[in-house]
């Protein structure tokens, strides 16, 4: 279908694309096995231009003023992910921790990070998870205590996504307990501040080749000019945050999606029982249907919640999470659909389709369970039906 | 540094098929693309810029479609881009083609060092280069594998033999063709893409070269096609049957009786 | 404009359309139409024009010399050492071969350090009546302007008629330099000289689009006539050492000696391996052989047949084996006496690179792969199985 992508979104589509044939292609399994960040992806991604595509023209990005940028990313990270969904949230995480900056930080601080996160120099992060605060955010205990010109970071947040590779962290901390929802704050942080280090590696199910850490702050004292956006306005700005960043995980479901779906229609062709393709099975190809049915739906909804976005709509709370929400189910239920298609070739780890499978799961929990999700979007429903009268 | 890369389109290697009937070449679909030496000589020149300065210029001759790869050049990295195009270089052999080019060169001033590849699929020949290092009275290294030091006016390279390879020392300006072995091209990255819609190509005639016309196209070539034919199929020879321990005895055994062994 | 279509005599049968080579031709408003940028001017459309409709005016290069005064069949003999290349005894028989076509002196031109005192004899007993010997210190090691210099004298001076030369890496760098100081003719890779009765001018078929269509070239206007030719495409003659010839020795000019280039170090690097090129027997792998670990199997057979391993692309990429051992369009070119194709499919992009192989033999699964129709003997089956039956029937 087309999706009347702009020049330099066409342009996106087909570099990204390219690196993830030549360069993602043939060391995906390995760096799945292995549990490592795949550096030497990272540096093509970077080299071919694709780390600013969601970045201000005028801190080193292609974005004009007042673009956001989001339909660039998600374009990106769907082509990256088609190929490999661990590998691309080296993009894509970073993307969720620079939001924070592009949207409430100074212009001191934006002049400061984002030339070398555009240039693909530095990776970022986002940091607000903990042990037990996941879905319930408000209920994180790392402090931020006021010290004169500095605050102090005290606590662990868990399951960060570019955990130990990021250079700049958003983490958001409490100022004042007190005050419950207004009491935390934003701030930026760098990496290898005195009392900032890593904890443990994660080793998951699924995105291998994405670095996942715990993240240790013990007394660690940053710079008042660290606070990105105003004191107490933490949680606003990361909700505020993953309203723009939902696009870019759907997309990075989407992708796993789609790519495994075109394998499964490869496969089902090639492979012959019977005497002929199993694609001449109608069941086969009601299976598959279905699954195409889902991704193009899922295509369709990413693409139009990222383009509102991108046109100034900053009211697209209930869509991003739409968005999100379905292109994550989808992704897990075409996953399971395409191993299933591969018969028992799709549970040896030899061929590449388990691995998506392992890898879809993971964009159903992060950034906001489904739950979480539907949750959001209810929210909204009841909104716009009291706003009616 | 000042470096000029040539370039050529050629049709694209993957798709060239005969039509089995008439044997002739099928063209329908058949796309262009950059000579694929050529795209490795555009990234050692690129990658000469990235560590000494200066600027890349790719050169080509071609019909007004070759603009495709030159935009492709500029999206590589390479920064000018100059296209020859002009129907009195139509039936050039490689003696007029050499004479166009360093024409062309010669109008674009200085310049460093002029890297091209070995050879072109279609053509095949690898006499382009050395052609235009005569006509520039210039040296030439071909075969190149790696170009290992550049100081003052000369270049250090590798060139590659049958049994290894010579280590060479040349004084530049020179033509310098490359092998596969060379490097790894890289992917155009997005500001390549956009800077190559943008860009400009500048066209060039004969006239504009000053060529005498009487070295271009077939008045100056001095070889030219008398005919074409398609070659003798090969035809299949013998089965060999069998279990695969009779297969075995039956190949040694027939290779053995025809001397072939 | 070259190509002439007369389009009251055109009657739209397409036949150039069909026969035309370079798919130059087409049909528009039911006349024939030539896109003059693919149009390589070969004229087989004239030929097949059953209206006379086309005319091909081939404008052609003007003589400018007196082309009966140019006399001999020189043989650029490249040496290294004081090894002359096997593709220069090839080149020297098949100048014999051409002399008895149209009679003309066979000369071997060699420049080299004098290393070896026996070089010229060694060369008049492999067919030349000649041999012009050029030795100077200067000489040790080919560079291209040093060569160019002394080879485009030579010639300038004695205007020998015809050039042949190995298309070797020396050769594919001298040859093209002297052709264009000289401003003729040369064509490379030829697979095929002869001479034209009619003309006496020599007739040089080679390849193009990777063997898919053959061409016959002419240089008629301008001399020498050059052609450089591949390894192994023409026969080597038995040495007769009872042969007579002149030996010339001619004094290397200082002035020849160009600085601006200099060879610094020559390295040897594949020591005691069989070169593919050089090799009668080639056993190769393609992607049937499954994995890296496997071409152990084909270097065992190889060597039980003091042969050499070749590869398929496919196998090169998949990093099985290092791109030295890749036979194809875009590796080596060969032509062994025997090539065994085991696990390979035979796509075009191989097969150019291995097709003139005296006699082919494939191991495949695939009955119906182009590699194994076109082979002398194909044998259906596992070769996983069968090369190692191979090996144990060879070792009795």
């Amino acid at each position: 279908m087309n999706y009347f992508l702009t020049e330099t979104e066409q342009m996106i589509k087909e570099t990204a694309k390219e690196v993830a044939e030549k360069y993602i292609k043939p060391v995906r399994a390995e760096y799945d096995e292995k549990n490592e960040f795949a550096w030497e992806v990272q540096e093509k991604i970077a080299e071919a231009g694709l780390c600013g595509v969601y970045i201000p023209e005028a801190y080193g990005g292609i974005c004009a003023e007042g673009q956001m940028g989001i339909m660039n990313l998600v374009v990106a990270v769907e082509e990256l992910s088609k190929v490999c969904g661990g590998i691309s949230l080296g993009l894509a995480a970073t993307a969720l921790g620079t939001i924070p900056l592009i949207l409430f930080g100074n212009e001191e601080q934006k002049k400061k990070y984002l030339p070398a996160i555009a240039a693909g120099e530095k990776l970022a992060a986002f940091a607000l998870t903990e042990a037990c605060a996941g879905s319930n955010a408000g209920g994180i205990q790392t402090t931020a205590r006021k010290e004169g010109d500095y605050f102090v970071l005290n606590g662990t947040k868990q399951w960060i996504t570019n955990g130990n590779v990021a250079e700049m962290y958003t983490v958001i901390a409490m100022t004042d307990k007190a005050r419950g929802a207004r009491g935390a704050t934003a701030f930026l942080v760098d990496k290898g501040t005195p009392g900032f280090s890593f904890g443990k590696k994660e080793d998951k199910m699924g995105i291998r080749a994405s670095s996942t850490y715990e993240l240790v702050f013990e007394d660690c004292k940053i710079p008042a000019s660290s606070i990105l956006g105003k004191e107490g306005h933490g949680f606003l700005s990361a909700m505020k945050t993953f309203d723009m960043s939902r696009p870019g995980v759907a997309a990075q479901a989407l992708g796993i999606a789609a790519g495994a779906l075109e394998d499964a229609v490869d496969y089902a062709r090639s492979r012959e029982q019977f005497g002929k393709p199993v694609i001449s099975n109608q069941g086969l190809r009601f299976l598959l249907a279905d699954m195409a049915m889902k991704v193009e739906t899922a295509r369709a909804m990413v693409y139009a919640t990222a383009r509102s976005i991108d046109s100034g709509d900053r009211s697209c709370s209930k869509e991003s999470a739409i968005a999100k929400c379905y292109a994550s189910d989808v992704a897990m239920q075409v996953t399971t659909d395409a191993v299933q298609v591969y018969g028992g070739y799709g549970y040896m780890r030899e061929y590449p389709m388990e691995k998506r499978m392992r890898d879809a799961k993971i964009t159903q929990i992060y950034e906001g369970t489904n739950q979480i999700q539907r949750e959001v979007i209810g929210q909204c429903l009841i909104k716009e039906a009291a706003s009616k009268k | 540094m000042n470096i000029v890369v040539t370039i050529k389109q050629v049709p694209d290697a993957a798709n060239v098929r005969i039509n089995p009937e008439t044997k002739t070449l099928v063209r329908e679909g058949v796309d262009s693309m950059m000579n694929p030496l050529d795209a490795y000589a555009l990234e050692e020149g690129v990658r000469l810029k990235e560590k000494f300065g200066g600027k890349v210029t790719v050169v080509c001759m071609g019909p007004p479609m070759a603009e495709a790869v030159l935009r492709e050049a500029i999206s590589l990295g390479a920064d000018e881009a100059v296209l020859l195009s002009d129907r009195a270089v139509a039936g050039s052999d490689t003696l007029a083609t050499s004479y166009a080019l360093s024409q062309t060169i010669s109008k674009l001033g200085a310049f460093d060092v002029i890297l091209g590849g070995k050879q072109a699929i279609d053509g095949d020949t690898a006499q382009v280069g050395p052609g235009i290092a005569v006509n520039l009275d210039i040296p030439q290294v071909t075969c190149v594998r790696k170009i290992r030091e550049y100081a003052d006016g000369k270049m250090v390279v590798e060139r590659m033999t049958e049994e290894g390879y010579d280590v060479v020392e040349v004084t530049l300006p020179a033509v310098i063709t490359v092998v596969k072995e060379i490097n790894e091209p890289r992917i155009a990255s997005l500001k390549g893409k956009m800077a190559a819609k943008r860009a400009e190509i500048k066209v060039m005639s004969a006239a504009d070269i000053e060529a005498d016309l009487t070295r271009l196209g077939l008045k100056g070539s001095p070889t030219n096609v008398v005919e074409i034919f398609s070659p003798e199929a090969r035809k299949g020879g013998v089965r060999i049957e069998g279990e695969p321990d009779v297969q075995a005895k039956t190949l040694v055994a027939s290779l053995k009786e025809a001397q072939l062994l | 404009m070259p190509i002439k279509i007369n389009k009251e005599t055109c009657v739209g049968c397409g036949a150039c359309v069909a026969q035309c080579p370079f798919g130059a031709l087409s049909l528009v408003d039911n006349c024939a139409f030539v896109e003059e940028t693919k149009c390589k001017f070969c004229g087989k459309c004239a030929t097949v024009c059953p209206c006379e409709a086309i005319t091909v005016v081939k404008e052609e290069m003007e003589a400018k010399d007196d082309l009966g005064s140019y006399k001999d069949i020189w043989v650029f003999a490249e040496q290294k050492k004081g090894q002359v290349a096997g593709v220069s005894y090839e080149l020297l028989a098949k100048a014999r071969e051409l002399a008895t076509q149209k009679p003309n002196k066979v000369v071997a031109v060699v420049l080299h350090d004098g290393g070896n005192a026996e070089i010229a004899k060694q060369l008049i007993a492999k067919g030349a009546d000649k041999v012009i010997s050029v030795s100077a210190p200067e000489l040790t090691n080919f560079d291209d302007l040093t060569y160019s210099n002394v080879f485009y004298r030579l010639v300038k001076e004695r205007k020998p008629e015809i050039i042949l030369c190995g298309a070797t890496t020396i050769g594919r760098a001298l040859m093209p330099r002297v052709a264009v100081m000289l401003k003729t003719g040369l064509t490379a890779d030829c697979t095929g000289l002869h001479i034209d009765p009619e003309t006496g001018l020599l007739i040089q078929t080679r390849p193009a689009f990777g063997g898919n269509i053959m061409a016959r070239i002419r240089c008629q206007n301008t001399r020498p006539q050059m052609a450089t030719v591949r390894h192994k495409v023409f026969p080597e003659a038995e040495p007769d050492s009872s042969r007579a010839g002149e030996i010339e020795e001619v004094a290397f000019q200082k002035e020849d000696l160009s600085l601006r280039s200099k060879v610094l170090e020559v390295v040897e690097t594949l020591g005691e391996q069989v070169k593919l090129t050089d090799a009668n027997i080639i056993v190769s792998g393609g992607r049937g052989m499954k994995g890296p670990e496997n071409f152990a199997l084909l270097k065992e057979l190889a060597e039980a047949l003091g042969g050499a391993v070749g590869a398929s692309r496919a196998a090169v990429d998949a990093g099985w084996i290092p791109y030295a051992h890749q036979v194809g369009q875009t590796g080596k070119t060969v032509c062994p006496k025997v090539y065994i194709a085991c696990g390979i499919s035979g796509q075009i992009q191989h097969l150019v690179g291995m097709q003139s192989s005296d006699v082919i033999v494939a191991i495949n699964k695939d009955p119906e792969c182009p590699m194994m129709k076109i082979a002398n003997y194909a044998i259906e089956g596992d070769l996983f199985e069968i090369i190692p039956l191979i090996i144990k029937e060879l070792k009795k």
